[in-house]
């Protein structure tokens, strides 16, 4: 009985360990390398992030960075290696006090009133890496962005336009803003 | 207009299950009837020293099956403790004792609960060889032992209820492989990665760096989900972009969780000879689905509680690609099979919404349940209903032809019973005995007040439902919740098992009844309305009380 059970492992894993895995590797390698490598965004020819995974725009001292768009509050610091939830509950003093000064933060850092700042800016993703914010909160950004590079604000928000994407089939989802993928855009505007 | 958007995700998967079950289910029917073996089977069953064509009687099934999963614990255990000097291990150590017993324990009982942290603890090698194999295998015995029992309504007279060895090898290679390779396909052109490339450095346009992550994460994501297992390559399992990119990657990983399930009462129909029968066991789990889905999207739509309030909605710990309704749905698709995968994190969710995954879990996992568990799980009520109903209208006690006597009762009870045991007493235990409960309470729980208290329930729950999802806020890496909530899993899984083949084989060895006036209709309305008030009357009269001292008492308060 034992015997069996141990030659039954033995070439499972040989299949499904090994062969299954190694075949969709090389599926993956063949037909869709893109996406099987992690959807890397590149700039000038050099990888600077991938579209799927979100990054932090700030200075040394963590502080926001002008003229990027930013992103959602991420518990995991947008550490790549260390995907993590904040895990706080809703009564969770902590969270209670995160959201009350990321609102009063958000709304000095972009000039505009507490009221408008929308959910996704004052909670933290369930991934730590959310690539994508709200179009709410990337038209919030907007004015600060062009200001700060010396654009024209039209311009800016055009770009936000083109950049947001709606619901999957139309009703899956939510709409979104990829992050890095509107920031490179500006880069390339110069 | 939110609820439009749920009707619209909820018909989508509704249409597809539609579409699918009754090819997926006769097929899954004929691959464990047929009497010819595929020529790559003979040559395994020479290999493992194997007489396909001779079944067994329920011991020496049982036998099959513990003795599988014995030598797949070692394994796995083994592997973990030796990581260390395993190639592709990138450089990790290997993991503790416990926490590799937990690991261990874990994934041979289909559970993928995970102490441990996906990209910090476990390299390559054992993430393929030890747990992406028992994906597979633990989901395989979960199928072959529902099978078993469906044979024992299907069998007169007889001694046997199949051969495990041979049911073993066709659910893998017949069933979970190729949904498996066409599923990962799909999930890959969404963006899952796969390759092994392990860590990337970039430099980011702000001039700072990140490292992103690599590894085969497509065909280990599509088993974690097609095999209801749950465990993620990364620590956030399909919250995190590169396991579930976008909003309908994530519907195709709901209905990769939901598709087996949902198929397995047409086989079972097609097995006894009365597909009648299987549309009324599945229309109770598609019940308890809807409901289960329609009120937790209303819970956190609703956003009730000071942190959402204050923040304008309940996203806190939600991806923004997929929202409420995309998370609500994958939750309750999560917790109603034993999946527990996660794309959003429970802890975060409102006190209510937060419970809604517990009572899916608290039900027995049949709504739909697991790959195979579901179905025996949901049957082993429906025993318990006809018995009910024998007691409340006065019918004979008899279910598919078979009478239903003490034996039959006495083992479909202790089966209700074991996972509340396991549930509550593993839960007052932590705050019971005093060395355990400073350990619990200060390192363990994360959040303060009742909700860390529901941090420990949902815990156990989860373990002992052999679901693995969590209030991950939970830190439960640590010698107690590792050694107990193994156990927790191993008993949830095993004890119920041998009491479902014990129960196959009293089955197969009467012979059929015929129906006569005295005989409850199951396939009609009745039934399916006795049979859905059974399962969630039990759940609710087991629980209520420490729901009350949980999320109840966080959320009305």
């Amino acid at each position: 009985m034992f015997g069996t059970a141990l030659r039954v492992l033995v070439l499972a894993t040989l299949v499904t360990g090994l062969l299954y895995p190694l075949l969709l590797l090389g599926v993956g390698q063949l037909l869709l390398p893109a996406q099987a490598h992690g959807s890397l965004v590149r700039v000038d020819g050099e990888v600077v992030g991938s579209a799927l995974i979100g990054q932090s725009w700030t200075d040394a001292a963590g502080d926001p960075l002008r003229p990027w768009f930013q992103p959602r509050p991420s518990a995991a610091g947008y550490d790549g290696g260390a995907s993590s939830g904040s895990n706080l509950g809703p009564e969770n003093p902590d969270l209670v006090a995160a959201i009350a000064q990321r609102r009063a933060a958000i709304a000095a850092f972009e000039g505009v009133d507490p009221a408008q700042v929308p959910p996704d800016a004052l909670t933290a993703s369930a991934s730590g890496l959310d690539p994508q914010i709200s179009p709410e909160y990337a038209r919030l950004q907007a004015a600060r962005v062009a200001d700060a590079r010396g654009l024209p604000r039209s311009q800016v928000l055009e770009l936000v336009q083109e950049h947001v994407r709606g619901r999957d089939l139309g009703y899956l989802g939510e709409p979104t803003v990829n992050v890095l993928e509107l920031n490179a855009a500006l880069a390339a505007l110069g | 207009m939110g609820w439009l958007f749920a009707i619209a995700a909820l018909a989508t998967v509704a249409l597809f299950l539609a579409v699918v079950h009754r090819p997926l289910g006769d097929y899954m029917a004929w691959v464990y009837s047929a009497p010819k073996h595929w020529k790559i089977e003979r040559g395994i069953y020479r290999l493992i020293g194997v007489d396909a064509k001779s079944e067994q009687t329920w011991q020496a099934y049982l036998r099959g099956v513990l003795a599988f999963s014995a030598v797949g614990l070692l394994l796995v255990y083994g592997l973990q403790r030796l990581q260390w000097w395993l190639p592709y291990s990138l450089g990790l150590p290997a993991p503790s004792e416990h926490l590799s017993f937990n690991t261990a324990a874990s994934f041979v009982g289909n559970t993928n609960w995970q102490s441990y942290s996906g990209e910090l603890t476990l390299g390559y090698t054992v993430q393929f060889a030890g747990l992406a194999v028992q994906n597979f295998v633990s989901a395989a015995v979960g199928m072959a032992v529902a099978i078993a029992l469906v044979r024992g309504f299907a069998y007169r007279r007889s001694g046997t209820i199949g051969n495990f060895w041979t049911d073993l090898v066709r659910g893998t290679i017949r069933i979970l492989l190729p949904i498996a390779a066409i599923g990962a396909i799909v999930l890959l052109a969404g963006g899952v990665i796969q390759n092994f490339n392990g860590f990337t450095e970039v430099s980011t346009l702000t001039g700072g760096a990140q490292s992103i992550p690599g590894g085969p994460v497509a065909s280990q994501e599509v088993i974690k989900l097609l095999g209801t297992n749950g465990g993620g390559f990364f620590n956030t399992n399909s919250a995190h972009p590169f396991e579930n990119p976008t909003a309908w990657t994530n519907v195709v990983e709901v209905l990769l969780m939901l598709v087996i399930p949902f198929s397995l009462p047409r086989t079972f129909g097609r097995l006894v000879g009365d597909k009648r029968q299987g549309y009324a066991i599945l229309a109770v789990m598609g019940v308890l689905f809807v409901a289960s889905f329609a009120i937790l999207t209303a819970i956190e739509s609703g956003g009730m509680g000071t942190a959402p309030q204050l923040a304008g909605g309940a996203m806190e710990g939600k991806e923004q690609r997929f929202g409420i309704i995309g998370s609500t749905l994958f939750s309750t698709t999560s917790t109603g099979t034993s999946t527990g995968a996660v794309n959003a994190m429970h802890d975060s969710y409102t006190a209510l919404g937060g419970m809604i995954p517990m009572l899916n879990m608290m039900l027995g996992e049949v709504a739909p349940g697991g790959v195979g568990s579901g179905l025996y799980g949901l049957l082993v009520l429906a025993v318990i209903a006809v018995f009910v109903a024998g007691l409340l209208i006065g019918r004979t006690p008899e279910y598919l032809g078979k009478k239903i006597g003490p034996r039959e009762i006495k083992l479909a009870s202790l089966y209700i019973l074991v996972m509340p045991i396991l549930v509550l007493a593993g839960t007052a235990l932590s705050f019971a005995i005093p060395g355990v409960r400073d350990e619990v309470t200060s390192v363990s729980i994360w959040n303060p007040g009742v909700h860390g208290m529901s941090e420990v329930l949902y815990a156990f729950t989860s373990a002992a439902n052999n679901n693995g999802s969590a209030f991950a806020g939970l830190t439960a890496n640590t010698p107690w919740l590792n050694v107990t909530l193994g156990l927790a899993i191993l008993l949830g899984r095993f004890v119920p098992i041998v009491l479902v083949l014990a129960l196959a084989g009293s089955l197969a060895a009467q012979d059929k009844v015929p129906a006569t006036a005295g005989t409850l209709p199951t396939h009609r309305p009745q039934f399916i309305g006795l049979l859905t008030v059974v399962t969630v009357l039990v759940t609710a009269l087991t629980f209520f009380p420490v729901l009350t001292l949980g999320p109840l008492a966080e959320g009305l308060l």
